[in-house]
């Protein structure tokens, strides 16, 4: 168990630090950063000021060795735009990002477990198609579009649900709706897999063939089981619905990192952008350690992997 | 009960998977030929504006006319052509993404699971690396500081869309190197090279095509995402991402602005993904679940 989760360390370790070269990496593709920076109506002199102001003049690996110790300490630098510490502005932000993030993914346990139960339950029949459509629509859906078309039945036909903004929790109802159903296609399948699977196994024939009741069959043996490749996966998607909750904050106007990460990249603020991709990847790379090590607890054949 | 038993329920209804096959096919089919033909058969130009026809409704509305069939846009483009020429876009930016991410992930993949050992490490860790990487923010950033064009665009999904034709590519060729027509091959005196291309590469294809149909599906809705951010395709090109994102304003007044790409796109998607599974059933009945 020790090596397993030594080794588990060592290798999220290593793809932090390889996302931190990444994003590092990422800002030069632009060619020259300086030119970038200056804009479009900057004279040569301009260009130079900028190069000396920002150190763009010292070579490369010194820039990065520098930013990489910085950035190790949480010491993001000085946004150009919004004339703050970049680390400021993302921990202003990440609250609404996660609130938004832990939104999503408890609406998508909540539909899909049971949903994906059900599916497995009653195979085969109307129940167990409707469930596997609801997936393929999930998996088709823009979500953009549906953030939209939401706003325009719930926020103006029914005006049910503000439309944008942070205010109060309604606010959150119709974006983490949105990102729930970014997961609930993968989380479906899984529990309907997994479930299918555990109810055809001896112990659960031995259980029911001892005259347990079906539900207890089905809620406390079988689900204990097939649900813990759901727990795994749920906090690998979550770190999806983080990455990627760009879209939705934009779409419903809520200022998150993902919004502040989309102002930074129509406005050039390169320390901004790289600085978020650096914290929304090692967010991820923390969650999957933990799905792997909670896995590992809770299904100990895996420990020896 | 035996595998293939378990396997056999696992697997969906097989009317449901195979009508889901033929309307997948259909779909995708329908939107191929409307790319191909019809530009040239709807009567209107997809960049021509016309500021007095501007935001006329679908013909079935009230206020609109048989001239516009799905109407204008807010600059009184003809909808219904934007509409057509969006799906020449979406179909090319999902084709030549999957060839590119296609390419690098199944090199990769057979690369580490053929091989094994250290290049396997060395694979599995890029994988590792590729998935903590945010998509569409990087693919946002990338856009951005590189400049929005078609090519870019594909590009930049292809480079980061390769991990599951990887995953997929590397865990079937780690089956098939222990196969015995591969140690026969080896025992003929084969090359490496002649392995990998005449032995493994036509046994992994299969689940290949069926990651493709997924991979497709899911850079045309990334274009439309990135489109819809004003980093995708450049205008006035029709993406219908970008189609939606002209019209978002509008939306609360006429809501078929956005209704109308967006249900092209919803269905195109659904479509290939239907597809894919179908084809997941026809070509590989052993992995069905």
């Amino acid at each position: 168990m020790l090596r397993f989760v030594i080794r588990r360390l060592v290798v999220a370790f290593l793809v932090a630090l390889t996302v931190l070269s990444l994003s590092f990496a990422l800002t030069r593709l632009a060619g020259d950063l300086a030119v970038a920076i200056a804009g479009p109506n900057a004279t040569a002199a301009d260009v130079d000021a900028v190069r000396l102001a920002y150190g763009l003049d010292r070579p490369v690996v010194a820039q990065f060795a520098d930013w990489a110790v910085r950035a190790a300490q949480g010491d993001f630098g000085q946004s150009f735009f919004f004339k703050e510490k970049v680390a400021t502005l993302i921990a202003d932000r990440l609250p609404i990002t996660g609130t938004l993030g832990l939104t999503g993914i408890v609406i998508a346990l909540a539909v899909a477990l049971p949903l994906g139960i059900l599916a497995a339950v009653k195979q085969n029949t109307w129940i167990d198609r409707a469930a596997t459509s609801i997936a393929l629509f999930g998996q088709a859906m823009p979500t953009f579009w549906f953030g939209l078309i939401l706003m325009i039945v719930f926020g103006l036909k029914l005006g049910w649900l503000p439309v944008s903004g942070t205010g109060s929790w309604q606010h959150y109802v119709m974006p983490g709706v949105v990102l729930a159903f970014t997961a609930i296609p993968a989380l479906m399948r899984l529990t309907r897999t997994g479930m299918i699977e555990v109810l055809a196994s001896d112990y659960i024939r031995t259980a029911r063939a001892k005259g347990l009741r079906a539900r207890t069959v089905v809620l406390r043996h079988a689900l204990r089981n097939a649900a813990i490749p759901v727990v795994s996966i749920a906090a690998v998607q979550l770190g999806f619905m983080l990455g990627g909750s760009v879209v939705i904050e934009q779409v419903f106007a809520l200022h998150g990192v993902g919004y502040l990460a989309w102002e930074s990249i129509s406005k050039n603020d390169y320390p901004v952008v790289q600085a978020v991709v650096l914290v929304l990847a090692c967010i991820y790379v923390l969650l999957t350690l933990f799905a792997d090590l909670l896995n590992a607890f809770l299904d100990p054949r895996l420990r020896t992997a | 009960m035996t595998d293939d038993a378990l396997r056999a329920t696992i697997a969906l209804p097989h009317r449901l998977r195979h009508g889901g096959f033929v309307v997948g096919a259909a779909i995708v089919g329908f939107v191929i030929v409307t790319a191909l033909v019809g530009p040239m058969l709807v009567p209107h130009d997809p960049f021509a504006q016309d500021l007095v026809n501007r935001l006329v409704p679908p013909m079935w509305t009230d206020g609109g006319s048989a001239g516009h069939v799905l109407g204008t846009d807010q600059v009184g483009r003809d909808y219904l052509a934007r509409l057509v020429y969006g799906a020449r876009i979406s179909l090319l930016i999902g084709l030549s993404t999957v060839l590119v991410s296609g390419l690098i992930g199944t090199t990769l993949g057979v690369a580490g699971g053929f091989f094994g050992g250290r290049v396997d490490d060395v694979v599995t860790f890029v994988i590792t690396c590729r998935l903590a990487v945010p998509l569409i923010l990087v693919a946002l950033a990338v856009v951005s500081l590189v400049g929005s064009s078609f090519l870019v665009v594909v590009v930049t999904l292809g480079l980061l869309l390769w991990e599951r034709f990887a995953v997929v590519a590397r865990a079937t060729s780690s089956q098939i190197r222990n196969l015995d027509y591969v140690a026969a091959a080896r025992a003929a005196g084969c090359s490496r090279g002649y392995i990998l291309l005449r032995e493994v590469l036509p046994n992994i294809l299969n689940p290949l095509i069926v990651v493709a149909t997924l991979e497709m599906a899911l850079a045309i809705l990334l274009e439309a995402a990135l489109s819809f951010l004003g980093l995708g395709v450049p205008p006035p090109l029709p993406s219908w991402g970008l189609m939606i994102a002209e019209a978002r304003d509008y939306m609360f007044f006429q809501a078929w602005v956005i209704v109308i790409p967006g249900l092209a796109l919803l269905v195109f998607v659904l479509g290939i993904n239907l597809l894919g599974d179908g084809l997941r059933d026809l070509l590989a009945p052993e992995s069905r679940a």
